[in-house]
């Protein structure tokens, strides 16, 4: 027999169409080249989804996004975005430029201003004058270029080191020496993995994989790249600028 | 032929959103995004489209999801948190910002740039929600280009800042979030209005917004004069939002000041608030030469080793 008390009371439903789905991003722009980052766990709750789900997508040869926050928004947005970037290929016969990239991710963002995408954007790359760029988005496309950002689980973990190690916040320099403006690459390469390997201790959403997308600018050589373990070149045009992926492992438990 | 005209009728009312029900996903793209108009979409269409959730009531499902004012629990979290000010004297206008945005208690960013470049002579701030700030003032950008090649002049800035004003009303009840001095130089001389999304538009000469406002209001008022300087309006400017990161926590990190003349705005400088509180601006106009902070002159000073008394008036007599 229905219970019929609870019937009686009044019930209240709502709409409830986001998660959080765990897991950090990371972008460092240098001179001439950009680093992209993110862990490949996928979770909700304590319960691990899949120990490989990727975060971070090339878009073309000098822009690589990263998305963090709900999955399934995430993916419907890159999904959205690298069609967007086909048409322009199509229109255009040429890729598009960065900034031009950052400000289509903006107007397809606050397209969904009363429905937003529950999602953190980081995009990197190279700009059309050739330096490394990295571009930061909240959730309804509020946008700024900046020289490194974390987002995710962990940002308020990552964040602080970067600004210490990048930035050199609150370090002083040793008398008549003066912080360098730019980091070399393979600097920004161990500062990334340094950065995940010690979120993965300390934050239960994230580990299992790591992915940092190196993108060089046109005419740079490998210099430093050369010999890094698990790289795989994903370059497909020959218009200069090249897009590497580093695949690591990180601690599974 | 119709659709073609249709086209190109500038008509706000086709439609400000699109899937009432169901959305309709290919409503989202117009043909426009094929070619070179991607981002904003062909203007001539009138107001973008935006997505809407089919539900019944959806700026309550938008007021459940992010943080509109103060509900640090939601999941979409809106950067908030402000100082900004404006005003308008003798030689111009002012304007001044901090850099800091919040979500929740975590600094989110300490460079935001708050001031955001509609034109070479137009300025906008930016409070609230940084999105909608940053999103309608550059679409702002766009119109008063517009009006510039059908008139041939440009736009005033109370045009502009209506323009904006009956934009957001549109919107009203929606879940908007903005504060904003629209600035700039016209026929009529300098000039200051400050819009905001409940749909208020007041003209005035001196104007703060956020959070640190009342803090900055403190100073600004108290040095306020129309023939002030250039350098001592920069200076009460810069004065200004450092009181205001100093006592405000949700305000601080930086402060970017602006001066818009005759011939447009220029970018003064990024001042360090910390930086200003020990050392100063330094080397620029108006600068006092030491540090802001009252801690350092009183430094040292105790009721046994009082600073000199100024010389009693009763003593006169």
């Amino acid at each position: 027999m229905p219970d019929m008390t609870s019937l009686a009371h009044p019930q209240q439903r709502s709409f409830n169409p986001y998660s959080e789905n765990g897991g950090t991003i990371l972008a460092i722009a240098g001179a001439d080249f950009s680093v992209i980052a993110g862990d490949t766990r996928q979770s909700e709750g304590y319960s691990i989804q899949t120990r490989y789900a990727p975060k971070v997508f090339r878009l073309t040869d000098r822009a690589v996004l990263a998305v963090n926050g709900f999955a399934a928004d995430g993916n419907m947005f890159v999904k959205k975005v690298k069609q967007r970037l086909e048409w322009y290929r199509h229109a255009h016969s040429k890729d598009m430029p960065l900034r031009a990239i950052a400000r289509l991710i903006q107007t397809m963002l606050y397209a969904r201003r009363f429905f937003p995408y529950y999602v953190y954007n980081i995009l990197g790359g190279i700009e059309e004058d050739g330096t490394g760029a990295v571009y930061s988005f909240d959730p309804v496309g509020s946008y700024e270029r900046e020289a490194c950002r974390a987002a995710g689980a962990a940002q308020s973990l990552v964040q602080p080191f970067l600004d210490n190690q990048i930035y050199f916040k609150n370090q002083t320099p040793a008398l008549g020496t003066s912080h360098p403006a730019h980091l070399p690459l393979p600097t920004v390469l161990s500062i990334v993995i340094d950065s995940f390997t010690s979120a993965t201790e300390r934050h239960i959403e994230v580990g299992d994989g790591l992915e940092m997308y190196v993108v060089l600018a046109k005419g740079r050589n490998l210099q430093g790249l050369e010999g890094v373990r698990g790289m795989q070149e994903l370059t497909v045009t020959d218009d200069g600028e090249r897009v590497f992926v580093v695949r690591r492992d990180l601690k599974k438990d | 032929m119709n659709t073609f005209v249709e086209r190109f009728t500038t008509n706000a009312s086709n439609g400000l959103f699109c899937g009432n029900g169901a959305v309709e996903e290919d409503e989202e793209f117009s043909d426009a995004m094929w070619g070179s108009e991607a981002g904003f979409g062909s203007l001539a269409r009138g107001v973008p489209s935006f997505t809407v959730p089919s539900v019944s009531d959806p700026a309550a499902f938008l007021r459940l999801h992010t943080d509109d004012h103060a509900d640090p629990n939601c999941k979409i979290k809106i950067q908030h948190g402000t100082t900004t000010l404006a005003f308008r004297f003798q030689g111009g206008v002012i304007v001044a910002v901090d850099s800091r945005a919040t979500a929740g208690s975590y600094v989110a960013s300490g460079t935001v740039k708050k001031v955001i470049e509609i034109n070479p002579y137009l300025l906008g701030t930016m409070a609230g929600g940084a999105a909608d700030c940053q999103y309608w003032e550059t679409y702002l950008g766009m119109h008063c280009r517009l009006h510039e090649l059908r008139n041939r002049e440009r736009i005033s800035v109370s045009a502009a800042s209506k323009y904006l004003s009956n934009l957001v009303y549109g919107y009203k009840g929606m879940g908007l979030s903005m504060g904003t001095m629209i600035c700039g130089w016209d026929k009529t001389g300098p000039a200051v209005f400050y819009v905001d999304s409940d749909g208020t538009r007041l003209k005035g000469d001196l104007f703060s917004v956020g959070s640190g406002s009342t803090f900055a209001y403190g100073v600004l008022d108290q040095g306020y004069r129309w023939d002030l300087s250039d350098e001592e309006a920069q200076e009460l400017g810069r004065r200004s939002i450092y009181a205001a990161g100093h006592r405000d926590a949700f305000s601080g990190n930086t402060c970017n000041l602006y001066h818009v003349k005759e011939n447009g705005w220029n970018f003064i400088g990024n001042y360090d608030i910390s930086k200003l509180h020990y050392d100063g601006p330094g080397d620029v106009a108006g600068s006092p030469g030491h540090g802001y902070g009252y801690d350092l002159r009183v430094e040292g000073r105790s009721s046994v080793n009082a600073p000199e008394a100024a010389p009693a008036v009763a003593a006169q007599a």
